[in-house]
């Protein structure tokens, strides 16, 4: 990214902040991934290891009042909207006080008091239902807007194309973000699609689409600035494919030997960090005295919440029969 | 307490009826569906209701099931109440994946209440063939976190409909094509609604308890008005509600009886006649003093051909010769 239109378009604040959710990220993930491996943590883990631009980017360029519908590798999203790595880990480690008491685990984060959608398994599900977040916002004339993220791999999914088709018919506020990593699982894209960009999938849906550096947060939070305005102001939706390389494996059971290694050491060098700490010394924004305290205090956060996660209750069994049903007090007014 | 309407309003208007006084009593309403908009829908049930309510209140979309159902579902999450209509029940498989795995899981799993209807028009008699006249309430009978109502006289269209939009929960409305202009009756001018969760007992009967729902409560109730000329008195619940379910009315009518025959148009294997027929051996063990029995549809796709379908559909006969057969014991 141009470091002329950096410094132009981004505040100085805001950059810091990114890179202090990128670090977190990182930090909480490789937490987590920890945990895993010393057998405190049951089920799978998905990182957004190597991609933590993206959600970070995306997430930094929203409002308040506005909604994500994330997928499994958005972690700075979560922590942006206010998700707290306490209960990240509480979640992970099937708490209660983790934001679904249990119910769900690893990053199926949800919670509407802070602007997040939860997240399914079944890959792009959740693209209709932004559509139709989006859809609410524009019959009740609100300028807010959805921003819903997938893989390479939820672009093949039939809800994709009809998320986008419905989307682009009615001008809907949503920007569609593509978190192209190359792997679906174990799948390489060229066996996923027959066409080389995921961009090239909005044409159909006569959408504007671009490609951005997925590891660049300079470069995704202003595309999603550029699509949000687009939203907001009733042009509809936007796609954006952000490109990256999944660095780890699909889950942290994965080894991911299907990965050829030169393809990993060739994206390690564009590492999203490594960017971000380049380009924060170049404009001067960030001696390494402040690039280090920031490491420090996202380490104290990350074991503050360590501590949270491993002092909270488990549920009882019993609760396994709450909430099947939802009472009227419980509707989004 | 109520006055009449002079005039008698068929099933499939009381459906209309229930969404136009919805639609104007709250404008958090909304309908989405195919050809619901100018057009009025496959069926003409929201005929007109564009002109009233405007092009987003009555929002036609492409042919996308699972996408409208999830943006309904999305819509729901941000404070709307919006009612989709599946243009035929068949086509809710398209839509499956969004209705058990996002709409039904996402309050137990997150808190998100998903306040929504899908109705679905189902059930066969009406020539419709394998892709028009299918009965998929067990499909999503065993997805914890949705409702399911079906019913089978235009006062309960109308209330259950009514009842199912103001629930906070997503509600499958199983409406019965063969019922849209077969039957009539003069319904209350005042609002009402049937609460979700209730059986009725349409016919109090001694002998024999008949449990069903939709279109087939009207062949029970023919068939009982046959058998009482031989003395066989049939007891007809008609559930209104599959999902929750009203055990206490099922069981109370059971325990009195002491006989039970299960009544669907679904396919007899794994239908809801055999969870009811499970739950009386668990809970009415005791009471019973003959085999639990069912008519059902046999396990086969709804066929086209005339002759094909009447041998398919449950008959009135079916039922006069299971309530004989129980009546020996």
């Amino acid at each position: 990214m141009d470091l002329a239109v950096v410094a132009k378009e981004i505040k100085k604040d805001d950059l810091l902040q990114m890179y202090y959710y990128l670090r977190l990220t990182r930090t909480l993930e490789e937490r987590i991934t920890a945990l895993y491996r010393q057998g405190r943590i049951m089920g799978g883990v998905y990182t957004s290891h190597g991609m933590e631009a993206i959600a970070v980017g995306y997430a930094s360029a929203l409002e308040r009042d506005d909604i994500i519908a994330p997928y499994h590798r958005d972690m700075g999203a979560f922590l942006i909207r206010g998700i707290t790595p306490g209960e990240v880990i509480a979640q992970y480690l099937g708490k209660r006080t983790g934001p679904t008491r249990g119910k769900d685990g690893n990053v199926h984060i949800g919670d509407l008091k802070r602007g997040v959608i939860g997240f399914v398994s079944h890959l792009a599900d959740n693209l209709p239902v932004a559509t139709g977040a989006a859809l609410a916002f524009k019959m009740r004339g609100e300028s807010r807007v959805v921003i819903t993220n997938t893989g390479d791999g939820g672009t093949s999914r039939g809800d994709f194309h009809e998320a986008l088709n419905f989307a682009s018919v009615r001008k809907l506020p949503v920007v569609f973000f593509c978190n192209n990593n190359q792997y679906a699982y174990s799948t390489p894209l060229h066996l996923q699609m027959a066409i080389r960009d995921v961009v090239e999938r909005a044409k159909a849906y006569a959408m504007p689409g671009e490609i951005v550096d997925g590891n660049d947060v300079a470069e995704v939070y202003l595309a999603a600035k550029r699509a949000i305005q687009r939203a907001r102001s009733g042009e509809g939706p936007t796609f954006i494919e952000a490109k990256t390389m999944r660095m780890h494996g699909h889950s942290e059971h994965d080894s991911a030997k299907y990965v050829p290694r030169e393809l990993l050491e060739e994206w390690k060098k564009k590492d999203p960090i490594m960017k971000a700490e380049q380009m924060l010394n170049q404009l001067g924004y960030g001696d390494e005295a402040t690039l280090k305290e920031i490491e420090e205090r996202v380490k104290k956060e990350v074991e503050a919440g360590v501590e949270f996660a491993e002092q909270s209750p488990l549920p009882e069994g019993r609760e396994v029969l709450d909430g099947v049903f939802a009472t009227e007090d419980e509707v989004q007014p | 307490m109520t006055t009449a309407t002079a005039q008698e309003v068929t099933y499939l208007e009381a459906i209309s009826q229930a969404l136009d006084e919805e639609m104007a009593r709250d404008e958090r309403v909304f309908l989405l569906g195919e050809d619901i908009g100018p057009y009025g829908g496959a069926f003409r049930i929201t005929e007109g209701f564009q002109k009233k309510y405007g092009e987003w209140r009555v929002l036609d979309t492409p042919l996308s099931e699972s996408g409208f159902v999830g943006a309904a579902i999305g819509a729901a999450m941000m404070g709307m109440r919006p009612v989709v209509e599946m243009q035929f029940a068949d086509f809710i498989s398209c839509a499956f994946d969004q209705i058990t795995e996002v709409a039904a899981k996402n309050h137990y799993r997150w808190g998100a209440a998903v306040p929504m209807v899908i109705r679905a028009p189902f059930g066969g008699g009406v020539h419709g063939g394998p892709f028009h006249s299918e009965c998929p309430e067990g499909w999503f009978f065993h997805s914890p976190g949705l409702k399911i109502v079906a019913p089978s006289t235009p006062y309960d269209a109308k209330g259950l409909l009514k009842a199912a939009i103001r629930d906070p929960n997503p509600v499958i409305y199983f409406e019965h094509k063969f019922l849209y202009r077969r039957v009539k009756a003069v319904l209350p001018q005042e609002d009402f609604i049937v609460p979700i969760g209730k059986a009725e007992v349409k016919r109090t009967g001694d002998d024999i308890t008949v449990v069903t729902y939709g279109a087939t409560v009207h062949l029970a109730l023919e068939a009982a008005e046959l058998l009482a000329k031989e003395g066989i008195d049939l007891e007809i619940v008609d559930l209104r509600t599959l999902i929750p379910l009203d055990k206490d009315t099922i069981f109370a009518s059971v325990r009195k009886t002491s006989k039970a025959i299960m009544l669907h148009e679904d396919n007899k294997t794994g239908g809801i006649g055999a969870e009811i027929a499970a739950l009386l051996a668990e809970e009415c063990f005791d009471c019973l003093d003959g085999p639990i029995l069912r008519i059902a549809a046999p396990d086969t796709p709804v066929p086209f051909s005339t002759p094909l379908e009447e041998y398919f559909l449950p008959k009135v006969g079916d039922i006069v010769a299971a309530a004989r057969k129980l009546a020996a014991y």
